[in-house]
């Protein structure tokens, strides 16, 4: 293990792996001292085991009611969380709606991002009038309330989860496109891009291989606090009934539907706003650390 | 009778990776002359000057057996005998006036706050006296820079703004950091000019920072050679050609000159034991 | 030797203007936009709208009838180029539901949203700056990683779990606030009939009325929904002033500004804040918005007749044209307030107004 350590930590590598690997190494020494990172760290790997092992962690099958187990309170013998108002066992509703939370987090980190790179980085290499135009068509997107947007989409198109992903990567890609034509500009103009060309790469090899590797530290670190952000909406749409439809266990709409028992049976609306609240929380602190990290210009602290 | 006294003077930083020594044991006294500290970038001399006036911050601490300005222990001074101090009695001019000067405020307020503020004066007089000592640097609309921003300003008319306002509480001593390193080469000599008068006809103590050793040279009477946080030659700046220290000689040695050989200059040899 | 570039008068005020114009285009074309948007978002419903006037048994001509008089039968950049114009002279449509037009209703629902986010900003303000500045310049220290925590947790709680959690613990258990709505139905009547409405503001309008009841009342209603909107926006705001301030106390002007003796407080809240007002103008505008954004959740849970409330209600009631118009609402108060950060942004730092 230590020569591993050695190998990755000397001041000359040989390689250009070897170079790759240890950059990647001190990131992680960096991020490791960050406690609070950490701790961001931790969450959302829970996140990702929880959802990845769903079936085999929860006690119970989070779909099955059982009448006369109704409303029963956390610390119940065999359920931790208390039941909800159909006898279902909260903790395993709360397990399960990890899978949809991350599904929802995943197809957004997915397109968003994708989508805004693909904007910013060809308005941003080609300028001129195609800049321009993508560059107001950027900003009406991000001059529009996302949640009011996602809101009269998905009411629109109907509810359903796809609907709502679709929804919220519409008014997220914004602010990666913003980011990636920035890079970009920053780019351009370098002898190395001249370089490239005079060799005779097409543009899009240039934006795909030289330009976009440049913007995907900030945009990592974007993403990830993005997410954060993401569940929130999510859990909104979810509340008010646009996302996923009962009775399958989505954290917004747990909510929503132990609204009617808030005052006498607390923890129906409770727990699951503790989940949303515990993940997004690790999503901000990782995004943090990771700004520390990978971006010490605009770290905050 | 010396006017400062440092002796030993030791700047520790805490950081990450451990304690950093910035400065490691400096010392020199200081009577109504200009000492040139010179050095290049990381020894210490910037810090040295801050040190003087306890501008330094935590994660910064400052130690010294001794560090007494005209009879005022420095080190065991509290806050407010240090605010006193400043800006009253020692002043400091920085590098660059594109950041040393609030970007947001006048230049007018600027120069007036320490007046209105520290001394109470009324908004007449405190203006009459920054009028006059734009006058002073060879300023010549007062009026328009008064109400004018910072960004507004070419290089050197900022710095002279900026000695304006360190010289109108007429200080005893002043530290000058770099005073003409961000500016352009004709202007570095008007501005060097201005400094120099002003100097000589209020009878301030000088300490000059610099990395260029030959302007330091020219403008002090004594020079510090200052390398990783020591000093590691003192003496008269008209005996600078004649120095010892392999160090100067190294930094002389850099210059180039007019007339001298046309080989390349020879860059510095830092194998002796002075260099860790 | 001037070194003073200063252009002639009218020059500067040629660019001003020239300014302002650039901006209102911007504006427009925002709006533009905006509009677009919500109109191809209204022609994407799946429901006919004309069946949701008319109902299944109506005959074809009935329908052909209300499809010319909705304007349904114009080709589609016709159809848009009608709703632009309306919706320039303030006409939103018509509910489905009650058949009202739209932008009258908006206007009855949308004081209290305001009252509500500019309270929430308020707080936010007053507890998150000086929060922030405390955090800055005592990095590290205790109040640094409180100011830090709180805030995170703040901006990472769903706003209406937070309400629903307030509500509970301080309705339900405590008792320390009123319930839900904006008023008990006894002032709330006394507030319809008896006093003159000013700004459809309860808090404004009862003090102006001198009705100290109705205003205590008022205020025992607002406390609890204002207070949790101010702590997800003070959230924000802390973070961003601890961020500005860190990066102003780094800068060499506060250290010109030490060495000319100045005392720390007038160091910290004259020369640094000064600098930090700057960016933070634009943080305070995006927080307002972003409350404004998060009233459509919030106000359900408080039962507060606002503009959220009344897009979830059009939404449950698949009223679409009152959600549309809602949404549009929403959007150009978010592009307002934007243009005027912006405005405002220029106004008071001094370099961006060359």
């Amino acid at each position: 293990m230590t020569a591993l350590r050695v190998w990755l930590a000397d001041q000359n590598p040989s390689s250009r792996r070897q170079a790759r690997l240890g950059q990647l190494w001190l990131a992680w020494l960096r991020i490791r001292r960050n406690r609070l990172a950490m701790a961001g760290l931790v969450i959302v790997g829970a996140l990702l085991l929880v959802a990845a092992f769903a079936p085999w962690i929860s006690p119970h099958d989070p779909l099955v009611q059982d009448l006369s187990r109704r409303l029963l309170p956390p610390g119940t013998a065999g359920n931790w969380l208390g039941t909800d108002d159909f006898g279902r066992d909260i903790l395993s509703r709360i397990i399960h709606g990890a899978r949809i939370t991350l599904y929802i987090i995943a197809l957004v980190a997915v397109t968003a991002p994708v989508i805004g790179l693909l904007i910013g980085t060809v308005a941003g290499y080609f300028g001129g009038w195609i800049d321009a135009a993508l560059m107001r068509l950027t900003d009406i997107f991000l001059a529009f309330p996302r949640l009011i947007l996602a809101l009269a989409l998905v009411a629109v198109l109907g509810p359903g989860i796809e609907n709502a992903v679709f929804a919220i990567a519409l008014t997220a890609w914004p602010p990666y496109a913003r980011v990636a034509r920035a890079e970009t500009l920053t780019v351009r103009n370098s002898d190395y891009i001249a370089a490239i060309r005079l060799q005779g790469a097409s543009a899009g090899r240039i934006i795909a291989g030289h330009v976009v590797p440049m913007c995907l530290p900030s945009v990592i670190i974007r993403v990830t606090l993005d997410m954060a952000g993401v569940i929130l909406i999510a859990a909104g749409l979810g509340f008010l009934g646009l996302g996923v439809q009962p009775p399958l266990p989505e954290w917004g709409l747990m909510i929503s539907s132990g609204r009617k028992f808030l005052f006498e049976q607390w923890w129906v609306a409770t727990m699951p706003g503790l989940a949303i609240f515990v993940v997004s929380l690790g999503f901000n602190l990782l995004g943090d650390g990771l700004r520390d990290v990978l971006d010490p210009r605009s770290a905050s602290r | 009778m010396s006017l400062l006294d440092v002796r030993n003077l030791r700047v520790t930083f805490a950081t990450e990776t451990g304690p950093v020594q910035a400065v490691r044991g400096v010392s020199f006294s200081l009577g109504r002359e200009r000492l040139g500290i010179v050095g290049e970038s990381g020894s210490g001399k910037t810090i040295t000057g801050r040190a003087v006036l306890r501008l330094i911050r935590p994660p910064g601490r400052i130690e010294a057996d001794a560090m007494t300005f005209d009879g005022q222990d420095l080190l065991a001074a509290s806050e407010r005998d240090m605010r006193a101090l400043r800006g009253k009695r020692i002043g400091m001019v920085m590098q660059d006036p594109k950041y040393s000067l609030n970007p947001v405020m006048t230049v007018g307020r600027q120069l007036t706050e320490g007046l209105r503020l520290r001394d109470g004066l009324g908004r007449a007089d405190a203006t009459a006296k920054a009028m006059a000592a734009l006058d002073a640097v060879q300023i010549r609309d007062p009026d328009r820079v008064m109400g004018a921003y910072p960004h507004e300003l070419s290089g050197g008319m900022g710095q002279r703004v900026m000695i304006a306002m360190m010289l109108i509480p007429e200080p005893d001593l002043l530290i000058a950091d770099e005073p003409t390193s961000a500016l352009d080469v004709t202007v570095q000599a008007e501005v060097l000019s201005i400094l120099d008068a002003l100097v000589r006809d209020r009878g301030m103590a000088l300490i000059f920072i610099s990395h260029d050793l030959r302007l330091v040279a020219r403008f002090c009477d004594r020079v510090l050679v200052m390398y990783k946080g020591r000093v590691v030659e003192e003496l008269a700046a008209a005996n600078l050609l004649a120095a010892q220290h392999p160090y100067t000689r190294g930094l002389l040695n850099c210059l180039p000159r007019i007339g001298g050989p046309r080989g390349p200059l020879p860059g510095l040899d830092r194998t002796g034991d002075w260099a860790t | 030797m001037t070194g003073i570039p200063a252009p002639p008068r009218d020059n500067r005020l040629l660019r001003l203007l020239g300014q302002i114009g650039l901006g209102l285009v911007t504006l427009s074309i925002t709006l533009l936009g905006l509009l677009l948007v919500t109109f191809l978002i209204g022609r994407v419903v799946p429901i006919d709208p004309v069946l949701s006037i008319v109902g299944e048994r109506a005959t074809e001509a009935q329908m052909t009838a209300i499809r010319i008089k909705l304007g349904l039968d114009l080709p589609l950049w016709r159809q848009f180029f009608i709703y632009v114009t309306d919706a320039m002279q303030g006409d939103l449509g018509n509910s489905i539901r009650t058949g009202e037009s739209i932008t009258t209703e908006i206007a009855r629902y949308f004081p209290a949203t305001l009252e509500l986010s500019t309270l929430g900003t308020i707080f936010g303000t007053l507890v998150g700056v000086p929060a922030g500045v405390l955090a800055a310049t005592k990095p590290g220290s205790i109040a640094d990683q409180i100011v830090r925590v709180v805030g995170l947790m703040g901006y990472s709680m769903p706003v209406f779990w937070l309400g629903l959690i307030g509500l509970l613990v301080f309705y339900g258990q405590l008792d320390w606030v009123a319930g839900p709505g904006r008023l008990d139905p006894v002032y709330d009547m006394q507030m319809q009939f008896t006093l003159t409405t000013y700004t459809g503001m309860i808090l404004i309008d009862s003090a102006l009325n001198g009705a100290w009841d109705v205003f205590g009342n008022a205020i025992s209603h607002i406390i609890l929904p204002a207070g949790l909107l101010g702590y997800v926006s003070m959230a924000y705001i802390s973070r961003m002033t601890r961020s500005f301030m860190m990066n102003e106390l780094g800068q060499e002007y506060i250290t010109t500004a030490r060495v000319k003796g100045m005392p720390e407080w007038r160091v910290i809240w004259v020369h640094a804040m000064k600098n930090v007002l700057v960016p933070l103008i634009t943080v305070i505008a995006l927080s307002y918005a972003f409350l404004l954004e998060g009233s459509v959740l919030t106000e359900t849970i408080f039962a507060w007749p606002g503009l959220g409330s009344y897009i979830t209600d059009a939404l449950f009631a698949a009223d679409m044209p009152a959600v549309l118009g809602g949404t549009v609402v929403v959007g150009v108060v978010f592009v307002t307030l934007n243009m005027a950060s912006d405005i405002l942004y220029r106004l008071v730092d001094p370099r961006a107004r060359e």
